[in-house]
């Protein structure tokens, strides 16, 4: 499984950045290989429309599931249209909040 | 000739400079371009004769022809289209992002895939306040932006025969940019509070660099407060005219009643200083 989380920083220690459209990080982790890439977000600096460029980016990485704090409308209707899982991040980090994930406790957004 | 009317902070007095400089002209014409949040209307109390919807164009998509190529999407610099190819299938349209531009129905190679169809955004609203020619500019409630009414009511409803006073919405953004092209002179209201001041000195960089002749107006001005006076003698701005500060006339505008007639001398040497300056 291949999951997204939004980061404030390019590492697993990160905290997970509670903005999904305007997070710093994309942070994609590989949970059989247990490998990671971080990306900062391409769309950080533009006008408008950052949640649609966001969620076209998440859909375009074929993730299985997205950790963040929050969503915002229009990237929520890209993601909705998506098979991709979304969940509530917990004020921790991009590890911590894998491997609750993988223990089953994150709540599903 | 056409004034426009406008401020870099909200609530300074724009719509009470704009209807009072309007009742001191001979043969005036009024037009709320505060499209967001008009209320000109509720000093001159127009008589409305015609209201007419105002449409933009937005993109209609056709998903069982849509080949979901993405060229709209791409054409697209709005971000107003995403197109999720296999297996999702789908072409989505986002309509506060839209600018009707008209590039991703330019772009679609399949015909009836993506066509423009007309979507009501606000209406306009045209009468008359005794000798004033009366415009008003309303967004439908919901709706993200005002830019195209705004260049739809400089487009198509300004009276050159006539003095136009354009009430402009506040701010140094795209809606004010489209009210403030192309007049012959901006009038800046202000009000000598430090948020005044700091707004101000936005909409002053905004004129400046669009070329437009300008001026100061300082409503609810206090003698003994020269902050506006300061940065004005600094910059070399000229101030037009002080509107004094007094209790009776917040008063009567929390009525929606302005003191036309005390200040119509006033606004009439403010329309002279206006008309020797353009």
């Amino acid at each position: 499984m291949r999951v997204l989380v939004t980061a404030l920083g390019d590492s697993m220690n990160a905290s997970v950045d509670e903005r999904f459209g305007r997070a710093e990080y994309f942070i994609i982790y590989d949970t059989g290989t247990k490998n990671f890439e971080a990306i900062k977000n391409p769309f950080l600096n533009d006008q408008g429309g950052v949640g649609v460029s966001a969620a076209k980016f998440t859909v375009e990485k074929g993730v299985d599931a997205v950790i963040s704090g929050s969503y915002g409308p229009n990237a929520l209707e890209i993601l909705r249209a998506s098979s991709i899982k979304l969940y509530n991040a917990q004020n921790r980090t991009v590890q911590e909040n894998i491997d609750k994930l993988l223990e089953g406790k994150l709540e599903r957004f | 000739m056409k004034i426009a009317v406008t401020s870099g902070k909200g609530g300074t007095g724009k719509t009470t400079i704009a209807t009072m400089l309007a009742y001191a002209c001979d043969n005036p014409q009024y037009i709320d371009c505060d499209a967001e949040e008009p209320n000109g209307y509720l000093f001159l109390k127009p008589k409305i004769e015609r209201v007419e919807p105002f449409n933009v164009l937005v993109p209609k998509i056709n998903e069982d022809i849509c080949t979901f190529c993405g060229k709209c999407a791409d054409a697209c610099v709005y971000k107003a289209l995403v197109v999720m190819g296999e297996p999702l299938k789908k072409t989505m349209f986002f309509d506060e992002l839209c600018h009707s531009c008209g590039a991703c129905a330019y772009v679609c190679p399949v015909e009836g895939a993506l066509v423009e169809v007309p979507d009501e955004i606000g209406k306009i609203k045209i009468g008359k306040a005794q000798y004033i020619d009366f415009v008003m500019g309303e967004l439908n409630i919901g709706e993200a932006s005002a830019t195209q009414l705004i260049a739809s009511l400089k487009k198509n409803y300004i009276n050159e025969s006539k003095t136009v006073i354009l009430d402009s919405p506040p701010g140094t953004s795209c809606t004010v940019v489209e009210t403030i092209e192309g007049v012959d002179y901006v009038l800046l209201v202000t009000e000598p509070t430090s948020f005044g001041l700091s707004d101000l000195k936005l909409s002053v960089e905004l004129v400046r660099d669009m070329g437009l002749k300008f001026g100061i107006v300082v409503n609810k001005y206090e003698e003994d407060n020269t902050l506006i006076d300061d940065y004005a003698k600094e910059e070399g701005i000229e101030i037009l005219f002080r509107l004094p500060f007094s209790k009776e006339f917040a008063e009567s505008y929390s009525k929606s009643e302005l003191p036309f007639e005390k200040f119509k001398d006033d606004f009439k040497d403010l329309l002279k200083k206006i008309e020797e300056r353009v």
